[in-house]
């Protein structure tokens, strides 16, 4: 407090860019190793892995949309199943009554009533905050599903509709359905979810991705700075709701069927565990969190019929113990373990 | 009283909590460039008329006017691009981003770049370099790298000056810019602030209850009480109203007022 006001430091202040050089560097460390790995998946595991692999990483697409409104602007939804569910049942109506089987149109198609939904969804749900946001879109996801249930003439009903083996940049899916979907599908949602983790990654590093964090902060604040808090939310909203929709695209083909089970408010709350058990303060723990609890329930239902409860006993230790997460948890130990070196040194 | 025109002009402006006037056909005035002290007890509505003002709260009646032109229907979005700017009694800020990142919001959002969705923030160095100047200008460039939510009560106070004024305001109301902080650093922080917004050309509502503050670095005092203007006038004008001093703020148990204190010291 005693230097004077307009007093310029000797030395020039760190400022964001070499901070951002330091963290590509860090963050390249990580990256390079994973993608080999995802790259060689299906030569180094078996077939089942590769489409659990896969289920996966189409979760993760889905998670990192929802974390989009949780981590970044603190809206925690119950409805995200609105959105996977109109982007899985947007490809078997293209299937069923415009005889399309592109995988391409079918992501387009997906992102256009996604992004409809979501705007009419976000229009009512971001007036409100906190639980009131929460069981809004709650409510008209189960809207949503039971429209899917009732008007089984149009939507199959609680049987679904099919969603068959889709082209891939115009190629056909050939006779083999595992091997199309342990290999080039595999490698098709790998692709899709390099682009749409980088394009996620450049959204919440933008002005606006810091705008929506300024709002998840103090409300009052960014509003007094000039920020549009409603409109702000309501893209965060469609942004979110489209790649949630994107990610119900893609595991159409994935699973074979479209049915009322993936618009239903149990499989919001799957988006929201993946998303805690994986850390929403951090841009990968959602990802980290698809995988991990695709694979959980893969195995628990392997393992036995009452893995709800054991998934349940899962939510309730993290809960608990992890609060923040894995990569929560991960982070908090390597402070500690660079404070204790440092202390060495 | 000058009859130039105000920067900001308020006509018989009122608000109403339930049975409570909290403002009652105020007709509050600030010209261009100058430093106001808004003065009086708790509940005499001062910080309700900054809210009406800023668009934190919307009017009963009544009519304000920005510039020559009338706001009083404006978003506060509006009112921040007309160069109303504000701080907050009780500090508010962005406390999971940094200090620079605090600032530098300010600047996105100033210049409209907060709806570009595809820029990677970081790689804007105009916005950097200005919100590190910013905050060296509030003596705040250690903390930069900090969380705004991690440094001292002085430094969120003045943290939360330096946000507003990284808008570039015309006019900038801070609510009580030094409640909270001990004695000994109300000076320094409020040398800091009117020194860096005179230079900037700024013109200041300054609500506080310090009378040493308010004696030493305003140019007019108001008076609030009970929802109206009580007094309007320049500090010895204030000093010698008796309906101020005896009144409003009281006398010390010595007898001698907080207003003639300040006056003498």
């Amino acid at each position: 407090m005693n230097t004077p006001p307009f007093a310029v430091p000797s030395t020039p202040l760190p400022v964001a860019p070499s901070a951002d050089v330091h963290s590509t560097r860090k963050i390249l460390a990580w990256i390079v190793p994973v993608a080999i790995f995802l790259l060689a998946a299906p030569y180094v595991i078996d077939p089942f892995q590769t489409l659990t692999l896969t289920y996966g990483l189409v979760a993760a697409i889905g998670a990192l949309g929802f974390n989009l409104l949780l981590g970044y602007t603190g809206l925690l939804s119950f409805g995200h199943s609105a959105f996977f569910g109109t982007g899985a049942y947007t490809v078997a109506f293209m299937v069923k009554y415009l005889k399309v089987l592109s995988m391409e149109l079918f992501l387009a198609g997906s992102a256009l009533t996604s992004a409809l939904l979501s705007v009419l969804f976000g229009f009512v749900c971001v007036r409100y905050t906190r639980i009131f946001f929460g069981i809004l879109t709650l409510a008209l996801s189960q809207v949503l599903w039971s429209l899917a249930f009732k008007f089984f003439w149009v939507t199959g009903g609680t049987d679904g509709l099919r969603a068959p083996t889709p082209t891939l940049l115009g190629m056909p899916p050939g006779n083999d359905k595992m091997d199309f979907l342990a290999y080039r599908y595999y490698y098709y949602v790998l692709g899709a979810f390099a682009i749409c983790t980088w394009l996620m990654w450049l959204i919440v590093n933008s002005p606006f991705g810091k705008a929506l964090q300024a709002i998840r902060d103090n409300e009052t604040r960014a509003e007094f700075i000039g920020i549009r808090i409603r409109r702000y939310r309501l893209i965060a909203f469609v942004i979110s709701g489209v790649f949630t929709g994107i990610a119900g695209a893609l595991w159409a083909p994935l699973n074979g069927l479209a049915s009322p089970d993936i618009l239903v408010w149990t499989f919001s709350g799957e988006i929201v565990f993946m998303t805690v058990l994986g850390g929403f303060r951090t841009f990968v723990g959602p990802i980290i969190g698809a995988i991990v609890f695709t694979y959980l329930k893969t195995y628990a239902i392997g393992f036995t019929v009452y893995w709800q409860l054991l998934l349940g006993t899962v939510l309730v230790v993290l809960v608990l113990v992890l609060p923040t997460g894995i990569m929560g948890a991960f982070e908090t130990l390597a402070a500690k373990w660079r404070h204790s070196r440092s202390k060495v040194a | 009283m000058t009859t130039m025109q105000p920067l900001l002009a308020t006509q018989k402006l009122c608000k109403s909590f339930g049975d409570n006037r909290a403002v009652n056909a105020v007709d509050f005035r600030v010209n261009a460039g100058e430093v106001l002290a808004l003065i009086g007890s708790n509940g005499a509505g001062k910080t309700s008329l900054v809210n009406l003002v800023s668009g934190l709260y919307r009017p009963d009646s009544g009519r304000i006017l920005f510039d020559g032109r009338d706001v009083t229907d404006q978003t506060p979005f509006d009112r921040i691009k007309d160069g109303i700017a504000r701080s907050f009694q009780i500090v508010n800020l962005f406390d999971q981003l940094t200090c620079a990142e605090n600032t530098a919001l300010a600047i996105f959002s100033r210049d409209g770049k907060t709806r570009r969705l595809t820029n990677l923030a970081s790689r804007d160095h105009a916005v950097w370099d200005e919100a590190h100047d910013v905050l060296r200008r509030f003596n705040l460039d250690h903390t930069a790298a900090m969380r705004a939510g991690a440094i001292s009560h002085g430094e969120r106070k003045l943290l939360d000056v330096a946000v507003a004024y990284a808008l570039r305001p015309k006019l900038l109301f801070l609510d009580e810019p030094t409640s909270g902080v001990s004695t000994r650093e109300k000076a320094p922080i409020m040398d800091i602030v009117s020194s860096i917004v005179r230079a900037g050309g700024i013109t200041i509502v300054i609500i506080e209850h310090d009378m040493d503050i308010v004696f030493r670095y305003s140019e007019r005092i108001v008076v609030m009480h009970q929802g109206t203007i009580l007094a309007d006038g320049s500090p010895d004008e204030i000093r010698a109203n008796d309906a101020v001093t005896t009144t409003l703020i009281g006398t010390h148990p010595g007898g001698e007022s907080a207003v003639a204190g300040a006056a003498n010291a």
